[in-house]
Parts: C-alpha cells; structure tokens; sequence
C-alpha cells in the first residue's frame, strides 16, 4: 500500500513542473513588459527598474524560470497588482469559503444521489426509473448560474424561505477561528451563527450539487444494474443467502467502486462551478476574487490561481486514488 | 475483447473516456471493439436503431431546429442583432413587455428580446463547433500518435495529456483570455483546448483495443505498410466513440460558453447577442422582469439537452451492449 502512494506521488511532480514551465511561459508571453505586467498600470519606471533585477526579468530565460520556480516553492506568488495584498494571504482567506460550499454541494450529491441511483436500478424500467434518468438528464444540462438564478428568484426573491446572498447576516456578531463558518459556529458554541451560515448554504450547495447529483444517480444506477447480473450475485442469491445480505455485500459494495470514481472525478466541476455560484450569491470566496480579478485583468491573482487550483486539484486526484486503492485492491495492483 | 492492459501510468479517467478503467463497469465504457467488428453494416444498423429511439428523434429535432435558426438567424430575426435602438423605453424599474413590433419586448439595452435570442443561437453554434473542431482534431492528432506508434510516444503523449487534464477548464479559459484578451477567439481556443485531453484519450484507447484485432493482423501479414495499416483500418474502425464524444462535448461546450461569458471571458461588448451574456445582464432585474434570465437560461438548456440526447442514443446505437 505504502509503495502504491509513493509511486502515486511521484507521479504528481512531473505533472507540476511541467505546469510550472506552462505557467512560466504564459507569463512570459503576457503582452507587455514582465515587469510591468506584475506591478499593474500605474507602476513607476523606478518600480519596473526594481522588480526587473528583484525577479531577475534580465537574465537568461532558464535561469528566469529557476528563480521563479524557487519563488513558487517557497510560496511567494506575488502581491495584488489591484490591491497590493499578498496574493497567497488572500488566498488561505478566502479558500474555506469554496471549499465549504464545494463540500455542502458534494454531500447534497452523494446523500441524495446514491439512494436515488439505486432505487432506479431496483425498480428499473418502471414510472419512478423513468423518471429519475430524465430527471438526471435535465439536471446535467441547465447551466450552473442559471439554476443558481432559478433557485435565488423561487426561494429567495418570491418566496423568501432563504437568504439571497452572503455567508452569514451581517447582524451576527460571530467569532471566526477557522473561517468555515459553520464549523466556526459549531467550535465557539455560538448556535445561532451556525444555523445562520448553515441557511446560507443551503441554495449555494443545491445549485452546484446538480450537476454532480444528476452524475452519480446516472453512474450509481448504471453501476447497481451492470453488478445486479453478475456471475457471483447469481452463485450468492444461489446459495441461498437472504435477499438483503446479496444486496448489501455483493452488490452495493461492488457498485460503488465506480461511483467513488466519479465523485472524485467532479473536483474541477466543482471547482469551476463554484467560481460561478459564488458570484451570484456574492460568497466571497476564491470564485469570487478570480471573478474580480478577470474584470481587471490582475495577472498576479491570475497566476496564482492557476498555481493554486492546479495544486489542489491534483491533490484531491492524488487523495481519490489512493482512497480507491484502499476499498479495491486490484487498483494497487495494476 | 479489450484485453488491452493500459500502463499504470494512465492517471485519472472519466466515465466518458473510452479507456478500460479497472473497476468501471464495461457498461461504462463505450466499447468499440464489440460494435465495430460487424464493420460497414454497423452505421447501417445504427441507423435503423437511431430511427426507432424516440429520444434520439427528440434529440435530433432540437439539433436541427437550432441549427437551421442558427443559420436562417437574418431571415427570421425581424431586426438587426444588438441594435440598442429602442433604448429610450427602457426605464431602470421595468422593460417593455410583448407588443405587436416586439414578440418577447426589449431587452434591458432596448434591443429585441426575440431578435437577441435568434442570433444568440448563431453565437453558440460558430463558437461550440469551432471549439469542438479544435478539441477533436488535435486531440485526435495526439491520441492517433500515441496509439499508432506507442513505445516512448505514447508514453512522452500521453505524459502531456495528463498535464492538460490536470489543468480545470475554466483555468485554461482564464489563462488564454489572459493572453489574447476577452473575445469570442479567446473562448473557442479555451474551450477546444479543454477538450483536446479528452479526445486524445479516447483516440488512443480504442486505437489499442483494435491494434490486436485479426483484422490488423491480416493486414500486417499482408504486408501493408503500417501507416496503410493505422490510416485506412485502424483509424475508421476506432472513430465511432469519438464521433459520439464530439456530440455530447458540444452539448458541454454550449454550456460553457455561456458559462465563460457570463464571467466575461468572452465578447467585450455588452449588447452582442449571446446567451450567457444575455443572463449577466438579467441578473439586476431578477425581480421585475425575470424573464429576462428564463429566456436565454432555457435556450441554453434545451440545446445542450437535444445534443446530450442525440449523442447518448448514438452511442447506444452504435454499441448494441451498451444498456441504458
């Protein structure tokens, strides 16, 4: 097991120095001068005169991206050409906020999406079966933002049940440890702030746990029937085991196998779809920053994020593998 | 049938690729081999399929309606796109609603509601084929490296893939309008990029599951050159998983352009008729006018919807041990 997560990691950092060259090469491609680039219109010759000697921007190319790589390594991705902030502060700030909402759209996903997916595959080809794949089907099809639209306008806007935006009532004066702001509530005791962040979150997470709902009704109901006529469910059914046990131990153990795959597979859905969702419910996340940031064209913030999400994404991939290797042993193998 | 034994290597796979992924039930995996042995009479019968699938005449029906509105935009619009020209009747509180001039009122730039949403199919049409070319011919192009030659190609190929799957698509869409600024090019260019991974995984793997087949023995025992082996045997009897994927993908490039643009990734003008656009716009008169936001929000939705059908009963069809 220990070999599987090694080799697995190994394979993690061709990937990144290659994206680091990529990453070096946009930004040497950006037009205009490098340094200006990273100071921002309003940047003083003196300024352009500092940044050009502090990044090396005078030097061979290859000794460019050697410096720049150790930059990166050692976490300096720059300051704000917008706003001056360090652009990974802003970052560490505001990623609870995205990882909270891609988290609470996830579980809308999983706990609803498995039951639904088996319950088809159960009562295949009948009115509830029919009516769940179509069901899944639309939901794979309607836009991120327009659903998020949809919803705000139903729930918030006519209705009033929910919030229209934020994280949490401005009202509520609540302490803030780790900046998920439910888990702030639920740590410092403060009910009342966490049920506030929680209602919150409720729109935000349905919008983009579509999407990857709609994905794993599909694939768990796909998966159950595909197992439900195999050889080994028909020796089990055959050997007399009861209905339940067949159904608990060789099928759905076996179906969800692909499903783990799956909902690995949606972090950059979820991740891009929560870009979206934060800017209509105005979360201020990552999602929300980049969203600034494009208006503005803030390369800094842009590099970052690229860097940032890229690290991410391949660290949850790294994360699914592994976690796939412990439930299915044939994966260690391979 | 595909005992085709990928290297460890292959890193993360999506159900939609059409490599063998352990675990992933085959039902999963659009399996070319199985289908393509019957060889031409395959389209023959997939046709005579497609013709009895309601969903797949649903689907081809949106397909065509959309088109055939995308290229008839001028005939049918009854005015020019973006003409702004009835600016003056719209207040901030509320736009002109359905009237004898305008079918579905103005817009909130005083355009034709009606005329917008037309050309706005146009918009989606150029930019999700385009996109879709670029993703399939150079994805094809590196999956055709990779599985004709394998060895230390494919490895070096399949290496670059990775890097692009690991790289989120709203990324590359970000970095490359970074680059050349926001504009429809911008967007074509991402999205077609984002799609090159996925076609060149799918090119590969059912490259390698067909290399083994007795037909490309006969073939090569013939003593075919090997560029006559891959161009005229392997590569048509592998195309059919790509064609599908090229149908289903332009269904997500659709959304995607939407998507982009609503981020203002793509054209800088405000008023040029596109759907996601169109959306941005609505949001400020989500509670006076929401039909501002419904209108375009289900253009969208049904388009990208008739693609999924068409593309899903075009895999079935083409692969009679698919089960839906």
């Amino acid at each position: 097991m220990l070999r599987f997560v090694v080799r697995r990691l190994a394979l993690v950092v061709p990937v990144l120095l290659g994206l680091s060259v990529l990453l070096f090469a946009w930004l040497r491609a950006l037009p205009g001068d490098p340094a200006r680039t990273l100071l921002g219109e309003r940047a003083t010759p003196a300024a352009i005169e500092r940044i050009t000697a502090a990044y090396g921007f005078d030097q061979p190319l290859p000794l460019q991206y050697l410096t720049y790589l150790g930059r990166l390594v050692r976490g300096d991705l720059g300051t704000s050409a917008r706003t001056g902030e360090p652009v990974l502060e802003s970052f560490l700030l505001r990623f609870p906020a995205t990882v909270e909402l891609a988290l609470a759209a996830l579980l809308v996903a999983v706990l609803l999406g498995i039951p639904l997916g088996y319950l088809a595959a159960r009562r295949h080809g009948s009115a509830l079966d029919s009516f769940l794949v179509g069901g899944s089907l639309l939901g794979t099809v309607i836009p991120v933002f327009f659903l998020a639209y949809l919803l705000k306008l139903v729930f918030a806007v006519q209705l009033g049940w929910l919030p229209t935006a934020g994280r949490q009532d401005p009202r509520i004066d609540a302490t803030h440890v780790t900046n998920f702001f439910v888990l702030d509530g639920l740590l410092t005791g403060e009910w009342d702030a966490a049920w506030d962040a929680l209602v919150h979150l409720v729109l935000p997470a349905v919008a983009l746990g579509t999407i990857p709902l709609a994905i794993v009704v599909r694939i768990t109901r796909a998966s159950v029937l595909e197992v439900t006529g195999q050889d080994y469910v028909r020796t089990a059914e055959a050997k007399g085991l009861a209905r339940s046990v067949v159904r608990r131990r060789h099928v759905l153990r076996n179906a969800m196998l692909p499903v783990l795959t799956t909902v690995g597979l949606q972090t950059g859905l979820l991740l891009s779809g929560a870009v979206l969702t934060e800017t209509v419910f105005a979360i201020n996340g990552i999602g929300s920053y980049l969203f600034e940031s494009i208006s503005t064209l803030d390369y800094p913030v842009l590099q970052g994020f690229i860097l940032f999400i890229a690290l991410v994404y391949a660290l949850v991939n790294l994360l699914v593998d592994v976690g796939y290797g412990v439930v299915d042993p044939r994966v260690r193998a391979a | 049938m595909s005992g085709v034994v990928l290297p460890p290597s292959s890193g993360p796979v999506g159900p939609s690729s059409g490599d063998p992924v352990p675990g992933l039930p085959s039902a999963l995996v659009p399996d070319a081999a199985a289908a393509d042995e019957r060889g031409t009479s395959l389209w023959r019968g997939a046709w005579r399929r497609l013709r009895r699938d309601p969903a797949a005449i649903v689907g081809a029906v949106v397909v065509l309606a959309f088109v055939l509105v995308a290229l008839l935009a001028p005939v049918i619009a009854p005015y020019a796109p973006a003409g702004a020209q009835w600016a003056n009747q719209v207040t901030p509180s509320s736009v002109p609603g359905p009237s004898d001039e305008h079918l579905l009122g103005l817009d909130s730039f005083g355009s034709d509601l009606f005329t917008q949403l037309v050309y706005g199919a146009r918009q989606s049409l150029v930019i999700g084929v385009v996109s879709t070319a670029i993703g399939l011919s150079f994805g094809a192009a590196l999956g055709l490296l990779a599985g004709a030659f394998g060895g230390w190609v494919d490895t070096l190929v399949m290496r670059v893939v990775d890097i692009m799957l690991s790289i989120p698509s709203l990324l590359l869409a970000v970095s490359i309008a970074a680059l050349v600024g926001p504009s429809p090019t911008a967007l074509m260019i991402a999205i077609g990029a984002a799609q090159v991974p996925i076609f060149a995984r799918l090119l590969r793997g059912s490259l390698l599951s067909q290399r083994r087949a007795d037909y490309v023995l006969a073939a090569s025992s013939l003593g075919l050159r090997h560029r006559t082996v891959v161009m005229s045997h392997l590569l048509p009897n592998s195309l059919s998983p790509v064609i599908v994927q090229a149908t289903l993908v332009l269904a997500t490039a659709i959304i995607e352009v939407a998507a982009l643009s609503y981020l203002g990734l793509g054209d800088p003008n405000p008023t040029v008729a596109e759907w996601g656009r169109m959306l941005v716009r609505a949001q400020d008169r989500l509670s006076t006018d929401p039909h501002l936001a419904l209108l375009p929000g289900a253009c969208i939705a049904v388009t990208a919807l008739g693609f999924t059908l068409l593309g899903e009963a075009l895999r079935e069809s083409l692969d009679p041990t698919f089960r839906r």
